[in-house]
């Protein structure tokens, strides 16, 4: 047994909190649900093992030789699974920063307040490794058992990008507390998660466009410049890629670099982490003056009432709007491939409107949920001398709405090139917010807006009724824009999801 | 002298039930331009009760008339005479005190000039001018509190209904509160309040109800509800706790 208060005894009780959160994360408590979140699991693993040998089976018996293209391809794919992580551990740094759950707790205990942080840091870096190998696995194991054990070498490289993705996230949140003050480090810390987890993806998009005319991020890695700027074969920088080559020398420096240097941030920022979280945890919201009211009450309807609330609350949370507007950052690379070709007097709509109906969608789920389920005041609205089927609906026109004056541009510009393909995507989008609108009905319930992010694991089937509705009216869209009956198809699935969902919809219970 | 007073709430053998009876065959009558409180032991069934009455649970059994209309066969102009507060009321952080009352107004379908003068008028009483151009996310319980009370009187309801209203406000906070409520009563408005501060209901209320099983087990002036235990000049808490005994040795 350890000493109360020890690293290893904190580090234990870390352990179990942390193993109960995600237990209850998958199971949400119940029996039932932990047997079918198993099959679950070992169902995704065995779909990712598919996946994997699809993805990667042909590289497994390949004698990869340690030229240039090779080195730039793997750390290309590395830097960008990298910035993923750093996203991801950078959430789960300032969720520990400013959670309060415990903190009155530890910090007026006897026991040494660094050590508690040293240890919620490590627990953070484990996470951030466990993730980052469970992704990775899949690969690994399908190059290892087809290609020779040279290939679980990866899994060293893998551990090793989330132990360093830790410290950046760690050095750079600290930073941010320094430069911005604890009250605005909270939002910017997680808009730049945001950007650091979509820009890489982006920015080599829209390389790839320039370069090539393509919206594959792999060729921008390829391009003849990329190659022939990049550093020497004796490189440190090509050190992570030849450990995932099998080169052991390498891995032994990657491991050793990344756990040294997820050693010394803990060290290093463990004392200040502390301070940090004290003045988290002081900070009340600040306070927000708006405009002096002018105007006087303004006379409107009920349902008018609930729009411009919806509204007001979504344009006033920056957060949310980061957070939702996410998805449309992943527009640009489309939006600048339909530049480049309407340019070139090409016509470029079939690979526009599925990406613009699928954000679309996905908008449109994430807007429903606030505005259906993330309601803040549901006994105030429930009192109200409304029904509740009139409070739905103008909760759906608010969301359409916003929807409408987002994408509104893009189809204009889409109607300059092609007015048919312009009618069809917008009405396309249309259909995947309403979809996505009323897949959010049939699952609601009653949430926080504050708990936005973790929306997807309150109900997994609506998240991926969602995700699959939007796929199946972005196909529909695109085969119709190009005049195609086989559209069809795609929207009949499209109409079957929605019937699924409302079959087995909690809200007809 | 009630009796002459027309009936705000009625409810008649009104029940509900959970995995156990939260409320039995309650019977319960509140007259215009009173104030009535309703205490009771925790799990007694008030916040139920009185969640019914607003629309926010359905009764099994049973019919609930405010103000003469049935509650459950016409909801939305039974809602539009009645407001609720409760201890813990949900505000939107994102907006300001005055925007929330024109949001309120809005649902409730009030004149925009008459809810403006309403919600000036609310927010001066309430002491919540220098923030009443300020987003509520910043506010204490106390101002959080006050900013609902007066989205709950900002369209001029016949009966208010408030749910632990005192709880966690300070002194000056809850002074205020109960000034308001006076105020609405002595202008012809109904209150009905659960509370588990007996105090607040011997000093406040024209009538209370003691609830506990999820029926009405004593009702009337404190000098009513006196009488029913025999003993005279006692506290309203040791006639209670005289009351509430009594009705779990019967159980």
């Amino acid at each position: 047994m350890s000493q109360p208060a020890s690293l290893t005894w904190l580090a234990r009780h870390e352990f179990r909190l942390g193993w109960r959160d995600w237990v209850s994360l998958l199971t949400a408590g119940g029996r039932t649900r932990a047997r079918n979140a198993t099959i679950g699991l070992v169902a995704f693993a065995a779909f990712m093992h598919v996946f994997a040998y699809w993805t990667v089976a042909s590289y497994a018996d390949t004698n990869l030789a340690f030229d240039t293209a090779a080195l730039v391809g793997i750390t290309g794919t590395l830097v960008l699974s990298w910035s993923l992580l750093l996203s991801q551990a950078m959430e789960s740094v300032t969720r520990a920063f400013y959670s309060r759950s415990d903190l009155d707790l530890i910090l007026t205990s006897p026991a040494s307040a660094r050590k508690v942080f040293a240890v919620r840091m490590g627990r953070i870096a484990a996470a951030a490794v466990v993730i980052a190998v469970l992704l990775a696995a899949p690969f690994i194991n399908v190059l290892a058992f087809l290609g020779g054990s040279r290939w679980l070498a990866g899994y060293g490289v893998v551990a090793a990008m989330g132990a360093v993705a830790t410290a950046a996230a760690l050095a750079l949140t600290i930073a941010l507390f320094r430069i911005v003050g604890a009250k605005r480090t909270r939002l910017i810390a997680q808009v730049v998660a945001a950007i650091i987890g979509a820009a890489f993806v982006i920015g080599l998009q829209i390389a790839a466009i320039f370069s090539a005319g393509s919206i594959s991020r792999y060729a921008a890695l390829q391009s003849n410049w990329m190659l022939a700027h990049a550093p020497g074969m004796g490189s440190a920088f090509w050190w992570p890629a030849r450990a995932v080559l099998g080169d052991h020398a390498a891995l032994v420096c990657v491991v050793t670099f990344g756990v040294g240097i997820l050693c010394a941030s803990i060290a290093l920022f463990s004392r200040r982490f502390g301070e940090h979280a004290v003045a988290a945890a002081g900070v009340s919201s600040a306070t927000v003056r708006q405009r002096r009211w002018s105007h006087g009450f303004r006379s409107r309807s009920q349902g008018h009432a609930l729009r411009q609330k919806e509204w007001t609350l979504v344009r006033r949370d920056a957060w949310l709007i980061s957070q939702t507007l996410m998805q449309i950052l992943y527009l640009l690379p489309p939006a600048l491939l339909l530049w480049v070709t309407f340019r070139d007097g090409h016509e470029s709509f079939v690979v526009l409107v599925p990406v613009v109906v699928m954000a679309a969608g996905q908008l449109a789920g994430g807007l429903a949920w606030l505005s259906i389920s993330g309601e803040d005041a549901p006994v105030l609205v429930a009192t109200a001398p409304i029904s509740a089927r009139r409070v739905l609906w103008a909760k759906v026109e608010a969301v359409i709405g916003m929807i409408a004056l987002i994408f509104a541009p893009i189809v204009a510009v889409l109607m300059l090139d092609a007015v048919f393909a312009g009618i069809v995507c917008g009405l396309g989008i249309l259909t995947a917010a309403a979809a996505a609108t009323l897949i959010q009905l049939c699952f609601r319930v009653q949430a926080r807006r504050s708990q936005f992010r973790r929306r997807q694991t309150s109900s997994r089937l609506a998240t991926f009724a969602e995700a699959f509705s939007s796929i199946a009216w972005a196909a529909t869209t695109a085969l119709a824009a190009s005049g195609s009956w086989t559209a069809l198809g795609p929207a009949a699935i499209a109409f079957a999801i929605l019937a699924g969902v409302w079959l087995i919809s909690p809200s007809r219970a | 002298m009630k009796q002459d007073r027309p009936i705000a709430l009625a409810l008649r053998g009104v029940s509900k039930r959970f995995d156990r009876p939260a409320v039995d065959a309650l019977d319960l009558t509140v007259y215009g331009g009173e104030f009535y409180a309703l205490v009771g032991p925790n799990g007694a069934g008030k916040t139920t009760t009185l969640r019914m009455v607003v629309g926010l649970l359905r009764p099994d059994a049973g019919s609930i008339s405010i103000e003469g209309i049935d509650a459950l066969s016409d909801p939305v102009a039974a809602k539009q005479m009645t407001a609720w507060l409760s201890d813990e009321p949900m505000i939107y952080d994102k907006l300001t005190p005055y925007e929330y009352l024109e949001f309120v107004a809005g649902l409730w379908r009030i004149a925009p000039a008459a809810a403006e003068e309403r919600a000036r008028e609310l927010i001066g009483w309430l002491g919540l001018e220098p923030h009443a151009h300020e987003r509520c996310e910043g506010f204490s319980k106390g101002m959080r509190q006050k900013v609902a009370l007066a989205g709950a009187l900002v369209h001029d309801p016949k009966l208010i209904i408030l749910d632990e209203p005192l709880t966690g406000l300070d002194a000056g906070t809850a002074r205020q509160v109960k000034n308001v409520l006076r105020d609405r009563v002595r202008a012809g408005g109904t209150v009905i309040m659960t509370t588990h501060i007996l105090e607040v209901a011997e000093r406040m209320a024209d009538r209370i109800g003691v609830i506990a099983g999820g029926r009405l087990i004593a009702e009337g002036t404190l000098d009513d509800l006196r009488q029913q235990t025999g003993k005279s000049a006692t506290s309203l808490e040791d006639t209670f706790l005289a009351l509430v005994a009594e009705q779990v040795a019967a159980a």
